[in-house]
């Protein structure tokens, strides 16, 4: 059969999150991997160097002084035509912001895993989405795995996504911290002869030519006029709008060749039949489901829309979804200051005003929240909402009693 | 969550705890179950008193929050009991607890005991001062609550120890941890 593809053999491993997006890019046989080895770095980049010195890996690994300098290693590494990664955290990823921007206007596919910690102060090295989500308006495509598997499957992906001719954009891959970074997990891996038919080499000629001899071009210089700045950023809208179909194309192939399909930006568990939606990203989206079974058994009619892609934004699957329902309960484990939560803010847009809707800010500074306390923020919502009609909460600060 | 044996691990930094509930997870993935084993992190935490999480079960569990009541306590050192209310760890009368002691402890729950750290002490499994009681621990794991096998725990042990006499070592620390155990 034509375009029949075979399911790959995949070994079973116990990996810890970080572990295995290093599997990952071991698999995806990157060529140049630059990393400032110091807090907040992740054992990504370890165990990468390790690969590396037994062998396992050929690839440059470029240790620098900061992480400004290891995404500007990889910007110019991946414009020149290698398959490019690094990874941060927290503070790290911070130290790159204005590279970030760079490298996304600069149209070089790359990718970076984001393990997401907290922002000081105070010192807290827990786990926290906000230093994933304010690098939302950089121009990098944003993921958020729930799992160990799917750190490893959205790390393989990415590089697919990111150098297709459509995109042409950085993919951030995020995983929560400890909870995931540090979790071992059991998760399925590919073999290398599967996953190279499937990934071949980066095509070193898409987007520059840039090479000994080669025509001279230049990159990211002074336009003669300013609106070329405004046609760039357009051509990016474009490509984000485009990048939605690629996602959803190479999870299509992906889920083929694995038989895990995640669907594309967003998975919804148990919506077709809900009145209500809870909203959330990231790992504690399998205890935020563990909840929804819950109150599904005591007989509320609720679902879980898990947001795999912030980036772009899944504004079709959203507004599919939230259309028709009498709530939506979002939670996020993020805070922008003088606004909210971040995924609330950004979805409350896209509710109906006589839908019924509640921001929840948990999790905040990495403090856990357990499936029986999401039982019960999500009972009160739907119990209010029955009992009282419409209500519009944009932020309910869940804050637990500290213990002494 | 239904179908799921909770474990927490109790000791202090340093001790093992963070390996012992990974070296369980992948016993029980070799014995055709799912688990995970979460780290509680913090920063620079040797000798504190420190707490890891297990949870095996016959599907893939979805949780990422914290075990805050488990089906069963493994204590690795035995003083670390003073310093909590194990009340609050426990899931139900039915929890038990698995401790490192040379002697029965009363703690109102159905209590095992071994003698990790002799059991250590004789096989010459003391790093840099410290004793490995985590692998005698798994072995009475193993034989008190039948949740992952024995062979299964062994035949992970070279996924977490370096070196082949070091394997050796500790595959005999994890069966006289199993033959050793004893109940209240």
């Amino acid at each position: 059969m034509v375009g029949q593809v075979s399911l790959a053999k995949q070994v079973r491993k116990v990996l810890v999150g970080d572990h295995a997006v290093a599997e990952a890019v071991k698999l995806a046989k990157v060529n140049v991997i630059s990393a400032y080895p110091i807090t907040p770095q992740t054992l990504i980049v370890e165990r990468i160097s390790e690969m590396i010195e037994r062998g396992e890996l050929k690839a440059d690994y470029v240790r620098v002084e900061s992480e400004f300098a290891a995404l500007a290693t990889v910007y110019g590494a991946a414009a020149g035509g290698a398959r490019a990664f690094t990874a941060t955290s927290s503070h790290g990823l911070f130290y790159m912001y204005e590279m970030l921007w760079w490298a996304a206007a600069s149209r070089v596919p790359l990718v970076m895993a984001v393990v997401t910690r907290v922002i000081g102060p105070p010192w807290n090295i827990h786990d926290e989405h906000t230093d994933l989500l304010a690098i939302r308006d950089s121009g990098w495509i944003i993921g958020m795995a729930q799992n160990v598997q799917e750190a490893f499957d959205m790390t393989l992906t990415a590089f697919k996504i990111s150098e297709d001719e459509r995109v042409l954009l950085p993919v951030a891959v995020g995983l929560d911290g400890f909870i995931l970074s540090h979790t071992a997990e059991p998760l399925d891996i590919p073999a290398q002869e599967d996953v190279d038919a499937w990934l071949p080499p980066r095509n070193p000629k898409i987007p520059y030519t840039i090479e000994p001899g080669g025509e001279a071009i230049t990159m990211g210089n002074l336009p003669r006029n300013d609106v070329y700045h405004a046609i760039l950023k357009k051509y990016m809208d474009e490509s984000m709008e485009a990048a939605k179909k690629v996602i959803a194309d190479v999870y299509n192939e992906y889920g083929k060749l694995t038989g895990r399909n995640y669907g594309p930006l967003t998975e919804c568990y148990r919506c077709s039949d809900a009145k209500y939606i809870a909203i959330s990203m990231g790992a504690w989206s399998g205890d935020i489901l563990n909840a929804v079974e819950r109150l599904r058994n005591e007989g509320y009619p609720i679902g879980l829309l898990r947001i795999r892609y912030i980036r772009p934004f899944p504004e079709e699957d959203i507004t599919g979804w939230i259309n028709g329902a009498k709530g939506v309960i979002i939670f996020d484990r993020d805070y922008s200051a003088g606004m909210g939560g971040v995924l609330a803010s950004e979805i409350s847009g896209f509710i109906p005003s006589n839908t019924s809707f509640e921001g929840v800010l948990a999790g905040i500074g990495g403090f856990d929240v357990s499936a029986d306390e999401f039982t019960a923020i999500m009972r009160e919502f739907v119990d209010r909402v029955e009992r009282e009609g419409l209500v519009r909460i944009r932020k309910y600060w869940y804050i637990p009693k500290i213990e002494r | 969550m239904a179908g799921v044996t909770e474990f927490i691990f109790l000791g202090r930094g340093g001790q093992g705890g963070v390996t012992a509930a990974r070296i369980l997870v992948s016993a029980a993935l070799k014995d055709g179950k799912w688990g995970q084993a979460i780290p509680e992190f913090g920063a620079e935490r040797r000798g504190a008193v420190v707490k890891s999480y297990a949870r095996i079960a016959d599907k893939p569990v979805p949780l990422h929050s914290n075990v805050r009541r488990a089906d069963v306590l493994v204590v690795l050192t035995s003083s670390v009991l003073d310093l909590v209310n194990v009340n609050e760890l426990m899931k139900s009368n039915d929890s038990i607890i698995i401790v490192n002691s040379a002697s029965p402890i009363k703690t109102g729950y159905r209590t095992y005991y071994v003698d990790a750290t002799a059991i250590s002490e004789k096989l010459g499994l003391v790093i840099a001062g410290w004793h490995i009681v985590s692998t005698p621990l798994l072995g009475a794991v193993a034989r008190v609550t039948n949740i992952v096998s024995l062979e299964a725990i062994i035949n992970s042990l070279p996924e977490f120890v370096g070196r082949e006499n070091l394997v050796k070592l500790n595959a005999e620390a994890v069966k006289m941890g199993y033959e050793l155990v004893r109940g209240e």
